[in-house]
C-alpha cells in the first residue's frame, strides 16, 4: 500500500485519541520549546556581548603598565611605576605602521555643578583621537577638536547619564559647569552606548582634551595613563600590537615586555564569547535531557499502545495488512507526534525567548539553525523510539494477535 | 460441473510446547469447489479452528499442501500471504473484530486501505455498496458503540465481501449473538450464497450448522464426517416463525 495511505492510517488513529497524543506530545513540547529558549536565550547573550565589545570601538588596542611587574620585583604603589608618557602616544601614532588613531586616556574623578544640581563622575583627558577610536558621536552639540587640546580649552563633551543628572530637560550644549570649581564648557552630549561588558554605564562620564585634564584637574603625583589605539584592520592588530611593545621597549630603556600590558579587544571579546558559549552549551545540553525524557516518553506511550492496540494489529494483519504496513504505521505515529510537538514547541520556544527578551531587555536571537536543529532532532526521536515499539508491533504473530484479549 | 476453489492434502499441523507436541491436525484431505455452503463443525479441540486459521492462511500448515485458487498456499512466505488475506479471504469473527472508534464504513474501508487497486471514490462506493448487500447502509457512520451486535456482525459481513474475496471464512460469526439475530445473520450468509458466494462456516452449534449445504465434522485432527445436508433451513423462512423483538434500535 502506498506510503500516503498509511500516514492516513496514522494519522487517523493519532486523532482517535487526542489525550493520549497530546500527553504523548508534551514531552517533545517541552523538550523542543526548552531548546530554543535556551539557545536563543545562549545567542542573546552572546551578541550582547558582541554589541558591547563593537561598542568599545573598531580594532582598539589599549596600552597601559603593568603596576606589579617592577623590575626589582618589589610591588609599588599603583601610578608610580606608570613608565607611559604623552610623547609615546606620538611615537606610536607616528611610527607604529597600521595605527589609524592613538589617544592618551588620563582618568579623573570630579564633582560636577550645573546651578543647584550635583553629580560626581569619572573624567577622562583623551586626545581628539579618541573619538574616532571609541567611534563616539554627540546627540546634540558638537565634539571638541585638536585645536581644544592643543591649546587646552576648558571644553568638554559629557554622556547622557551626566547630561540627565545634571540638566534634566535644559539643553546643555554651551552651558558652562563646574568640575571641581572649574568651569568648563559643555561643548555637546554624547550618543548613548548603554553598559559595556563589565557593566558599567558608558554614559557616566565627562570626556575633555587631556591637556586640560592634565594641567587643571590631575594633581602632579597622579598621572595614570593608557594609551588608546585604533589599527587600520583587524588582520592588523597582531602586528601592531608587537610593534608598540617593541617600541615602547625601546624608547623606555631597562624595560622587560611585562611592564606593559599591551591588550586587544578581540581578547577580551574572546573572553567573553567562551564564558557565553560555556552557558549557551550548559542551557542547550540541560535542555537536550528534557528532549531526550520527552522521547523516551514517547516510546513509552507507544508501547503500551502497542500492548492496548494488539488486538487492533491482529484486526488489519487478518485484513492484508503487512508487517510493513504495520511497521510503518506505528514509526509515522510516533514521528507525527514528534514533529507535531516539535512544531507546538518551537513556537512556544519563540515566545518564552520574546518573553525572556522582553523583561531582560535583551535582544533575544531564535537562529534558523536551532529550529532546524531542533525539528530534524525531534524528527530523529520520533524514528528512533517509535522503532522498537513499531516493531514490536509488526513481529507480533497474527492468531496471538487475534485472540489477545 | 463446479469449479474447484480449494484442495487440501495430508495437511497437519503440530505445535510444540516446550517439550511437550501437540498434533492439532493429523492430515486432513478436503476439497471445496467455487458456490459451496459448508459448515465445519467439531467440540473444542476437535482441530476446526486450526484448520480455518489455515484455510484463512492466518496460519501456516506444518506440512501437507493446501492449494487455493490454483496457488501452492503452502509454499509462501508471510508477504505473499498477507496479499492473500487480503484480496482472497474474507473473514468473519465470533466477537465482529471491528475497530474501536472508528466509523462502520471506515471499517469496511479497511481491506482496501491495504490493496493498491482502489481509489478514495472507488473504496468509498464500493464500503456502501457493501453495507447496502448486508442492508445497514444507514448507520455508515455509526461507531461500533453505537450499534447492536447483530449490527456489528452484518458491518463485519461487509467488511468481508468488501474486496470481493473468493470465499468467505465464518469463526463462529453467531457465538456471540442471540438466536433471533443469529438467525438474521444466518439469512444474510444465504443471500449472500445465493448471488454465488462460497461460505465456509465454522461452528459448534448444530443448530447453525443446519443452515449450511455440506456438514463436515471433526473430531481429534481428523475429518470424521463429510456429507450432504439433506434439506438445508432456510433462515429467512425460520425468521417469520419467531416472534418479533423489538430490538436494532
Amino acid at each position: 500500500m502506498s506510503i500516503w495511505g498509511i500516514i492516513r492510517i496514522a494519522l487517523k488513529s493519532l486523532t482517535r485519541n487526542k489525550t493520549r497524543t497530546f500527553l504523548t506530545m508534551l514531552g517533545i513540547i517541552i523538550g523542543v520549546a526548552a531548546v530554543i529558549t535556551m539557545l536563543a536565550i545562549g545567542q542573546g547573550a552572546k551578541k550582547i556581548v558582541e554589541d558591547q565589545v563593537n561598542s568599545m570601538g573598531t580594532n582598539v588596542i589599549m596600552v597601559t603598565t603593568n603596576f606589579s611587574q617592577s623590575s626589582s620585583n618589589v610591588r609599588q604603589a599603583a601610578g608610580s611605576g606608570n613608565l607611559l608618557e604623552v610623547a609615546d602616544v606620538t611615537a606610536i601614532r607616528d611610527q607604529v605602521e597600521g595605527v589609524l588613531y592613538a589617544s592618551p586616556v588620563f582618568n579623573s574623578w570630579g564633582q560636577m555643578k550645573f546651578e543647584g544640581n550635583n553629580w560626581r563622575t569619572g573624567v577622562m583627558g583623551v586626545d581628539a583621537d579618541y573619538f574616532y577610536i571609541r567611534d563616539m558621536k554627540t546627540s546634540s552639540g558638537d565634539l571638541f577638536h585638536a585645536s581644544d587640546v592643543e591649546s587646552g580649552t576648558k571644553v568638554c563633551v559629557i554622556g547622557k547619564t551626566v547630561a540627565d543628572n545634571l540638566f534634566g530637560d535644559v539643553d546643555p550644549v554651551d552651558k558652562i559647569i563646574r568640575i571641581r570649581n572649574i568651569p568648563f564648557t559643555v561643548k555637546g552630549v554624547l550618543t548613548a552606548k548603554g553598559q559595556n561588558v563589565m557593566g558599567s554605564d558608558q554614559d557616566d562620564m565627562v570626556v575633555a582634551p587631556y591637556t586640560t585634564v592634565y594641567t587643571r584637574l590631575l594633581g602632579s603625583h597622579w598621572r595614570n595613563m593608557m594609551v588608546l589605539v585604533s589599527a587600520e584592520s583587524k588582520d592588523a592588530i597582531q602586528i601592531v600590537q608587537q610593534d608598540i611593545l617593541d617600541l615602547l621597549q625601546s624608547r623606555h630603556r631597562g624595560t622587560t615586555s611585562e611592564q606593559f600590558d599591551v591588550r586587544t579587544q578581540t581578547e577580551l571579546a574572546d573572553t567573553a564569547n567562551s564564558v557565553s558559549n560555556t552557558l549557551t552549551i550548559l542551557l542547550a545540553s540541560i535542555a537536550g535531557i528534557s528532549l531526550l525524557v520527552g522521547g523516551i516518553g514517547i516510546m513509552n506511550i507507544m508501547l503500551v499502545s502497542v500492548t492496548e492496540r494488539i488486538k487492533e494489529i491482529g484486526i488489519r494483519m487478518a485484513v492484508g495488512a503487512g508487517k510493513r504496513d504495520v511497521l510503518l504505521q506505528f514509526i509515522i505515529e510516533a514521528v507525527a507526534i514528534s514533529i507535531m510537538g516539535g512544531i507546538i514547541g518551537i513556537l512556544l520556544g519563540f515566545g518564552a525567548a520574546k518573553i525572556v527578551g522582553n523583561t531582560m531587555k535583551w535582544s533575544i536571537a531564535v537562529t534558523p539553525w536551532s529550529v532546524i536543529l531542533s525539528v530534524g532532532f525531534s524528527m530523529a526521536i520520533g524514528i528512533f523510539f517509535g522503532w522498537y515499539p513499531a516493531s514490536k508491533a509488526a513481529n507480533l504473530n497474527l492468531i496471538d494477535a487475534l485472540r489477545y484479549e | 460441473m463446479q469449479k474447484r476453489l480449494l484442495s487440501t492434502e495430508s495437511l497437519t499441523k503440530t505445535y510444540i510446547m516446550g517439550e511437550i507436541h501437540v498434533h492439532a491436525l493429523r492430515g486432513v484431505d478436503l476439497s471445496i469447489n467455487s458456490g459451496e455452503f459448508i459448515a465445519i463443525m467439531g467440540a473444542s479441540g476437535s482441530g476446526k479452528t486450526t484448520f480455518m486459521n489455515l484455510l484463512g492462511c492466518l496460519d501456516k500448515a506444518s506440512t501437507g499442501t493446501y492449494i487455493l485458487d490454483e496457488i501452492a498456499v503452502h509454499a509462501m512466505s508471510d508477504s505473499e500471504l498477507t496479499l492473500i488475506r487480503n484480496e482472497k479471504i474474507g473473514y468473519v469473527f465470533q466477537s465482529f473484530y471491528l475497530l474501536p472508534r472508528t466509523t462502520a464504513l471506515e471499517n469496511v474501508e479497511l481491506p482496501m486501505l491495504y490493496c493498491r487497486k482502489c481509489s478514495l471514490h472507488e473504496r468509498h462506493q464500493k464500503a456502501m455498496h457493501a453495507l447496502d448487500v448486508v442492508g445497514i447502509k444507514d448507520r455508515a457512520k455509526h461507531f461500533p458503540n453505537q450499534l447492536s451486535g447483530g449490527q456489528q456482525q452484518r458491518v463485519a459481513i461487509a467488511r468481508a465481501i468488501v474486496n470481493d474475496p473468493v470465499f468467505l471464512l465464518a469463526d463462529e460469526p453467531t457465538g456471540n449473538l442471540d438466536t433471533r439475530t443469529s438467525i438474521e445473520v444466518m439469512a444474510v450468509f444465504q443471500a449472500l450464497h445465493k448471488q454465488g458466494k462460497t461460505i465456509i462456516l465454522v461452528t459448534h452449534e448444530t443448530d447453525i450448522a443446519n443452515y449450511a449445504d455440506r456438514l463436515i465434522t471433526f473430531r481429534d485432527g481428523r475429518i470424521i464426517s463429510d456429507k450432504v445436508n439433506p434439506n438445508p433451513r432456510i433462515a429467512a423462512d425460520d425468521l417469520k416463525t419467531l416472534p418479533k423483538m423489538d430490538e436494532e434500535d
